[in-house]
């Protein structure tokens, strides 16, 4: 089977989303047909990378697409799935690379399939769906399929080979919406909360006070959440909200702190390894759900759990 | 606020009929979603409020209709009534029986045909629907009208001479500015700005706004493109996930902080 693996960009080294996706293409992949598709062109680290692990091309395009919004990209796609017959595209569950996977669906009348968490060799794959409430298994019957992958860990064999070869698919040069401005938002020294082993979120019980929360994530080396009240209300950014119309996690550790539990918030957050919930309110359904619920103040729960924490990691 | 000089500009949004997410959702025999309680994708009402109020900026709906369109069976008209309560112009119900059980790629291809019918400056819709929650609708119906797309956008600006349309995005840690000329596809996330509530005289107007009503045949398409024959996605298996098991509850005593941090440790997760 010829399987592409899809990526906006890659830096050197990959993540373990990344890793996980090439691991997943060298076990579909048959007589070594993988190769990466790339919307942004590659540094001679990541081609290195890549070739070590089995990925003999990558497909680029020759024009610079990053100023695109999923247009460029996904002509990319369409023309790198013609030129290597792929029966296989894998990306990440990322919104930016599902939209480029949807567009070249659409252009070359492939079944997509989003979220999986699981993919057989014929192509098979299990999603959570109903917000993580159900599961299904689904398999699309058009040659080529297009799928994106939630996070795994699942590891690539290094096989050693030479540094990746890149191509230039034929495309067509056409132009979507084009993206005007950049502004990066400082993110500070936590581990991203997609990656992060361990989450400490806040919602409306912290009050706009988010130093506990933020203390405890410290203490943990965790990443820091939060609900949609509590980003609605400016109290964080955005962009870390937890839930239906934010960020899905499934770290190994989920402490919620004054988040009462809303079916939006828990659609983020339930495939967690455990739930920890911290909340006044005994009738709170995040406490229901948690592996540990404490009734009480998160003001007085979590700066303890934090001191205990440190002062435990002094002693060893 | 409205502009009467401004140029006109024909908005038409995409509504979806869900099982209402607060309540218990299940799928039949067939592995398709029981859509009892349903009601217009929450989603989709940021959807109607942004393509209200840049009509409203362009004359309002005499010089500017805001049109939504909804596929399904025919109880999904009630989105069509909640977004026309809401302030919507008209309605397009594109009802046919054949159309049940299709998956995204069909959904985009009866969706096009729509569009091309219908003849809007913009589509605007919601960022995902809260049933199949895939949020590749915006994107593939883009791609088979060859328009660009300005998605998940958390605001949207039309241009006074309604020609060029503008919109931010957040992605993890940066933001994006982006824009392109009509006519374009367009999602909206709940960053937006909150829908309107329908009011006493809005509901009242609602029950007089005029509804078309299309099928397959009205819009040129063969039933085998759509439903499980035009589809490529099949369904073999849906279910509930078991509930997790009950943990442990704890009132805090004041040494609460001590317990969770033992609960970790037992579990190795210090």
């Amino acid at each position: 089977m010829s399987v592409l693996l899809y990526f906006d960009a890659l830096s050197s080294p990959l993540g373990p989303a990344e890793r996980n996706l090439v691991a997943v293409g060298q076990r579909l992949a048959t007589d070594g047909e993988l190769a990466a598709v790339l919307g942004t062109a590659p540094a001679a680290d990541v081609l290195a990378e890549l070739g070590s692990l089995g990925v003999p091309a990558v497909f680029t395009d020759q024009e610079e697409l990053s100023d695109q919004l999923a247009r460029g990209q996904a002509d990319l796609l369409v023309g790198a799935v013609r030129a290597a017959t792929a029966q296989a595209v894998l990306a990440p569950v990322t919104p930016a690379e599902t939209e480029v996977l949807a567009r070249a669906a659409a252009v070359t009348e492939s079944g997509i399939i989003t979220g999986a968490d699981a993919v057989e060799a014929d192509l098979t794959a299990s999603k959570p769906v109903l917000a993580g409430a159900a599961r299904s298994v689904v398999r699309a019957g058009t040659p080529t399929v297009m799928i994106t992958l939630r996070p795994g860990a699942a590891e690539p064999e290094v096989t050693g080979g030479d540094p990746a070869l890149v191509l230039h698919p034929e495309s067509a040069a056409r132009r979507g919406a084009t993206i005007t401005a950049r502004t990066v938002h400082e993110q500070g020294n936590r581990p991203d909360l997609g990656d992060a082993r361990t989450v400490v979120a806040g919602g409306r019980g912290t009050d706009g006070d988010f130093s506990a929360v933020q203390d405890l994530a410290d203490a943990l080396d965790a990443a820091v959440g939060a609900s949609r009240v509590a980003t609605d209300s400016g109290w964080v950014e955005h962009d870390l909200q937890v839930g239906q119309t934010g960020r899905i996690v499934s770290p190994e550790l989920y402490i919620a702190a004054g988040i009462s539990g809303a079916v939006q918030h828990v659609a983020g957050m339930r495939t967690a390894g455990t739930i920890v919930a911290v909340n006044t309110d005994e009738d709170a359904p995040l406490l229901e759900m948690a592996d540990l619920g404490i009734v009480g103040r998160l003001q007085d729960v979590l700066p303890q759990a934090a001191d205990e924490i440190r002062r435990r990691r002094q002693g060893a | 606020m409205s502009k009467t000089s401004a140029p006109p500009v024909r908005i038409l949004v995409l509504a979806k009929y869900v099982p209402d997410a607060q309540f218990p959702r299940h799928f039949d025999a067939q592995h398709r979603l029981e859509r009892t309680e349903s009601i217009l994708s929450e989603l989709d009402e940021y959807a109607v409020e942004v393509a209200l109020q840049l009509s409203e900026e362009h004359g309002g709906d005499k010089e500017s209709p805001v049109t939504v369109l909804t596929l399904g069976g025919e109880a999904a008209s009630a989105a069509v009534k909640k977004a026309l309560q809401m302030g919507a112009t008209d309605g397009v119900h594109v009802l046919d029986d054949a159309v049940a059980g299709s998956d995204a790629l069909a959904t985009s291809r009866v969706l096009e045909s729509a569009v091309r019918r219908l003849e809007p400056d913009l589509v605007i819709t919601g960022m995902a629907s809260t049933d199949a929650e895939t949020g590749v609708i915006p994107s593939m119906l883009a791609a088979r009208l060859g328009w660009p797309q300005l998605t998940l956008a958390a605001s949207v600006q039309l241009s006074e001479d309604a020609t060029t349309i503008s919109a931010q995005r957040d992605e993890d840690g940066v933001s994006l500015s982006m824009t392109s000329q009509l006519p374009a596809v367009v999602s909206v996330t709940d960053q937006v700005g909150e829908p309107r509530y329908p009011n006493f005289k809005s509901i009242l107007a609602a029950r007089k706004k005029p509804v078309q009503t299309l099928s397959l045949a009205d819009l040129g398409l063969s039933p085998d493109l759509v439903g499980p024959t035009g589809s490529a996605v099949t369904v073999l298996q849906a279910g509930d996930v078991p509930a997790r098991p009950a943990g442990r509850v704890i009132v805090d005593d004041g040494e609460a902080g001590l317990a969770l941090v033992d609960f970790l440790a037992d579990r190795k997760l210090l």
